[in-house]
């Protein structure tokens, strides 16, 4: 088969076969490589590239995940993540197509920064939950934080609340850049205009991906940031009005 | 027979053959709900565990962490006098010797070793025992050593086969001590005395002569058993009359056994549910409250922590600690479809939280993917606080063992009181395939172990070349092996018989002669590297091959990768074959462990680089686990690899080592719990056999940066996140620690 031909192949970074916090359950997390973004703070670094990772098809992924059907089912499921996945958008449309067939729950983990395509629609259809990871409120910080701003996302966002796809709304908390009070608050507002959103989840930072980096020879640049804790975690909670 | 003290019973066969599966299935009372109904400890519990944490704090400050022996006193089932912690406090009474946590000699088994346990613990026998011993009385070591042949011994001194039960107890018999509960000593001596008319036969043969002789030492035994109760007031040769009577008369038969056997693992049986129906007799009488009901229990399970053996210093590092195994195994589902949880299975559980997390007894849940949710959600949730529970597949044994087995040791099933096992130990196969690339010369000191065969020569390691070796070498060492095991178990059977735990079993009983392998995960390895990548040879001046180079990549155990778990299967089929082509000792039945428990870091030491990369003197993987660090796919992927492995092979257990953070297991407290139970489901529908679940909290984290091999595959996770907590720096390791525990990712 040609490994040009997208909607059999996928450029994977890994997989996780027991995955308990990304989604509801146990999950198959499918690490996908490459990303557009330029996160300061991401903790998979070696994602990003998307000469990386390797080639694995359609059937080879199936035969993985239904091998673990024991143990997904009947609350867990499959999560992608990356990376960012929406950049496999035609195998995913593949891939989910397939999952549904057997029953099995998908969930994508995404930014959101894509256009909104017809194959895009097409698989946030076949998807059953959307964890989306709000990169910033803010649209200047945003930019200066991932180096895009947010418009794709929160248009993303209000596609997924106008067309009653389940969301997990993620907020990365980083001391310094993402816990002020004012934008938390504005991110309030943005989710409470949303009507799909079943859980906001607090990420606290860790600066434990900063290895990866320096293995990359890269200079990590939120050096000296301090981990967000657990008091800056139920702070940041507080604000959001969330338990 | 009848009895007064069986009233209220529902009767049955039972009655009137020595039949206590059927007394349990007549008159248990299945228990579908949750730990409501469970009672804290009482004050006199609090009491006694206070007084016993004290003497576990003198034990520690000890030399070598052995408070005291009695050299002089030659252990037997009635040889001391009777011993208590506080008299007045304990519902449940009996010690080994005349004080808690003094260690009895056991020289049946042989002399040397308590001069040696005693000497490391700055002891010396007595004299007269000394001369009794070496001058008089012959010991099982003695025995055996007295007819090794030379083969035997250059296998044993190379390490090819290791931990050889020739000069210390072999333990893993599980005597049914629920019989001196139910019918009374007298009973189970008539029983035995009829048995003995049955061998009165007009054939002398040398078979009918050693059972003869042996069921007149069970009739001993049993007669001992009663003296020792009666030291203590007990007069056991009746049934037991209450529920209290019932855990007592069963914990003295379980105490005759470890008086006279320092046994590797002195196991306690499947005791639970049947002391339940004396629990619930009481209860429904109104002749005992919950709270007494738990610390009867309570009571009971301290002595099972009081339990200690005098051993050398070396036995204890090969096994970390001072482990007894009092292995008691919990749950599981009868084969009329109805549970045997009952709820004295939660109190014993229960014992984890009332006296606190300890790893004796060996709490061991019998799984079924049927088992109640009640009983799931409480032994997950202790699981998860403690780390102190494993678990077995009962959908998978029922199949063969039926619903009255019991786990000895780790994952050795058999069935209660109608089987016993030869324990073996276990053969080193990654030693065993370097013996084939070198001709049976040891890679480590060059010496000729085995008898000379071809060695490899070529450069690179051709896969048919090695596996036609690596088979010529098992057929080998399975050779010497059952040989080693034969001579082993003649001399246990003669100078060290274990009669008080035989003397609770039937007379047809079914022997296994229980192998076991070490380093499976390694040779699985090196076979899909020399398969699947290139290996090179480097050799010393002497031609020995000492070293390996890996070109390229290839497929590793325990990330459900069938090309390499195939290869795995293959290997134990092949050598369990292999063992079943000798004669074994009272024609016992061969079977097969893939269980190390913590001695793969010392078979590692003692083995040479190995063709899948791994160093010289690196830890083997714990019983089935992959190589540490090999797997690179999560939990999951470990856990379907290793559930290939047969048990129709592997009879005698296959173990599985699971470590993992509270946070890995999901982010809420609940959440670990579904998850859990969830995974044990899934892992078990793959009929993997075994697992013993970590979940680790700070001091284990802590531990795992010290000794990183006895945690494999301990991986850290937050959202979106996996790293293999030993491949971080130690300050990251810090950071992780202080984050996992503390901040509650």
């Amino acid at each position: 088969m040609n490994k040009q031909n997208l909607q059999y192949y996928a450029k994977v970074h890994s997989i996780e076969s027991f995955g308990t916090v990304d989604g509801p359950g146990i999950r198959f997390v499918l690490f996908l490589q490459g990303c557009h973004l330029q996160c300061k703070y991401c903790h998979n670094r070696d994602t990003w590239d998307i000469n990386g990772g390797h080639y694995q098809s359609l059937d080879e992924i199936l035969d993985k995940i239904l091998r673990y059907r024991n143990y997904i089912q009947p609350d867990g499921g499959v999560t992608v993540t990356g990376g960012e996945p929406l950049l496999q958008v035609h195998f995913l449309v593949a891939l989910f197509t397939k999952l549904k067939e057997y029953n099995i729950h998908t969930c994508i983990d995404t930014s959101g920064m894509v256009t909104l395509t017809d194959d895009v629609k097409k698989l946030l259809n076949l998807t059953d939950l959307v964890l989306l990871d709000i990169k910033h409120i803010d649209n200047e910080k945003c930019k200066s934080l991932v180096g895009v701003g947010n418009k794709l996302e929160l248009e993303f966002a209000k596609y997924l609340s106008d067309n009653n796809v389940p969301v997990w709304i993620r907020q990365v908390l980083i001391p310094g850049y993402t816990d002020d009070t004012n934008d938390l608050l504005k991110l309030k507002d943005f989710i409470n205009s949303l009507s799909n959103v079943q859980k906001v989840e607090i990420l606290p930072y860790h600066s434990m991906g900063k290895f990866k980096w320096e293995k990359l020879c890269l200079k990590y640049e939120l050096d000296g940031v301090r981990d967000a804790n657990n008091d800056d975690v139920q702070r940041a909670k507080k604000v959001l009005g969330i338990t | 027979m009848k009895f007064e003290q069986w009233n209220g019973f529902t009767l049955g066969d039972w009655q009137d053959e020595i039949n206590v599966r059927e007394f349990i299935q007549k008159n248990y009372t299945p228990y579908e709900g949750d730990s409501s109904f469970l009672a804290g400890a009482t004050e006199k519990t609090k009491k006694l565990w206070d007084e016993v944490l004290e003497l576990y704090q003198k034990e520690h400050d000890s030399e070598g962490g052995v408070l005291d022996i009695d050299t002089k006193t030659v252990s037997t089932v009635s040889s001391h006098e009777a011993g208590y912690i506080d008299k007045d406090l304990e519902d449940i009474v009996g010690l080994q010797t005349d004080a808690p946590l003094k260690r009895a000699i056991m020289p049946f088994g042989g002399i040397r070793i308590v001069e040696k346990s005693c000497e490391a613990y700055g002891r010396k026998v007595d004299d007269e025992v000394e001369e009794i011993f070496h001058k008089y009385r012959k010991t099982h070591n003695d025995g055996v050593f007295s007819v090794y042949t030379p083969d035997i011994r250059a296998a044993r001194s190379s390490h090819l086969l290791t931990g050889l039960p020739d000069g210390y107890g072999r333990g893993r018999i599980i005597g049914d001590y629920r019989r001196v509960a139910l019918y009374g000593v007298d009973v189970l001596i008539n029983e035995k005395k009829d048995e003995l008319e049955v061998l009165n036969v007009d054939e002398m043969t040398e078979e009918v002569i050693r059972e003869r002789e042996e069921i007149s030492e069970q009739i001993k035994a049993l007669n001992e058993l009663k003296v020792m109760a009666s030291k203590y007031g007990f007069d056991i040769s009746k049934p037991a009359n209450n529920a209290k009577e019932a855990v007592q008369w069963l914990y003295f038969g379980y105490l005759g056994a470890i008086k006279d056997q320092n046994g590797a693992a002195m196991s306690l049986g499947r005791t639970s549910t049947f002391l339940d129906i004396y629990f619930e007799r009481d209860l429904k009488n109104g002749v005992i409250t919950e709270e007494e009901a738990q610390e009867i229990m309570d009571h009971f399970v301290m002595k099972l922590r009081l339990v200690r053996f005098l051993r050398t210093p070396e036995y204890n590092e090969l096994f970390s600690g001072d482990p007894v195994w009092v292995t008691e195994s919990i749950g599981g589902m009868g084969i009329d479809g109805r549970t045997l949880v009952t709820k004295n299975s939660f109190r014993l559980l229960h014992t984890l939280e009332t006296l606190g997390p300890a790893p004796e007894p060996n709490l061991t849940v019998l799984w079924s993917t049927r088992l109640p949710e009640g009983f799931k959600k409480y032994t997950t949730n202790l699981s998860i606080k403690t780390s102190s529970i494993q678990y077995e597949n009962d959908d998978l044994m029922r199949i063969t063992l039926g619903d009255d087995y019991g786990i000895a040791c780790c994952v050795s099933p058999m069935k209660i009181g109608k089987q016993m096992q030869f324990f073996g130990a276990r053969a080193n196969l990654a030693k065993t395939l370097l013996y084939a690339i070198n001709g049976g010369r040891d890679e480590i000191s060059g010496k000729q172990v085995t008898p000379i065969f071809a060695p490899i020569t070529s450069e690179y390691l051709d896969y048919d070349e090695v596996m036609a070796k690596f088979e010529q070498m098992m057929d080998y060492v399975a050779r010497i092996y059952i040989k080693a095991l034969n001579a082993i178990h003649y001399m246990h059977d003669k100078y060290s018989y274990e009669a008080i735990e035989m003397a609770l079993h039937d007379r047809e009983i079914l022997r296994t002669m229980a192998c076991g392998i070490a380093g499976l995960s390694v040779v699985a390895d090196s076979l899909s590297a020399i398969k699947y990548a290139k290996v090179k040879v480097i050799r010393n001046e002497d031609g020995l091959a000492v070293d390996y180079e890996v070109e390229g990549d290839f497929p590793k155990f325990g990330n459900d990768d069938d090309r390499v778990d195939q290869i795995a299967v293959d290997i134990t089929k092949k050598f369990m074959n292999k063992l079943r082509k000798h004669q074994t000792y009272r024609h016992s039945k061969h079977t097969l462990s893939i269980l190390t428990i913590t001695s793969n870091v010392v078979y590692g030491k003692a083995t040479g680089n190995t063709p899948d990369g791994r160093r010289a003197g690196e830890p083997f993987g714990p019983g089935a686990n992959p190589l540490h660090g090999r797997d690179t796919n999560g939990a999951l992927a470990v856990m379907n690899s290793i559930a290939k492995l047969p048990f129709d092979s592997a009879e005698d257990g296959i173990s599985y080592t699971f470590s993992i953070t509270p946070g890995t297991l999901g982010k809420t407290e609940e959440q670990r719990v579904t998850n859990l139970i969830t995974m044990l489901d899934g892992y078990f529908k793959q009929t993997g056999h075994h697992i013993n679940v970590n979940v680790f909290d700070r001091s284990l984290l802590e531990d795992a940066m010290e000794h990183p091999e006895k945690y494999p595959q301990l991986t850290i996770r937050v959202s979106g996140y996996a790293v293999h907590f030993t491949k971080l720096t130690r300050e990251q390791q810090l950071d992780v620690i202080h984050r996992t525990i503390h901040e509650k990712i």
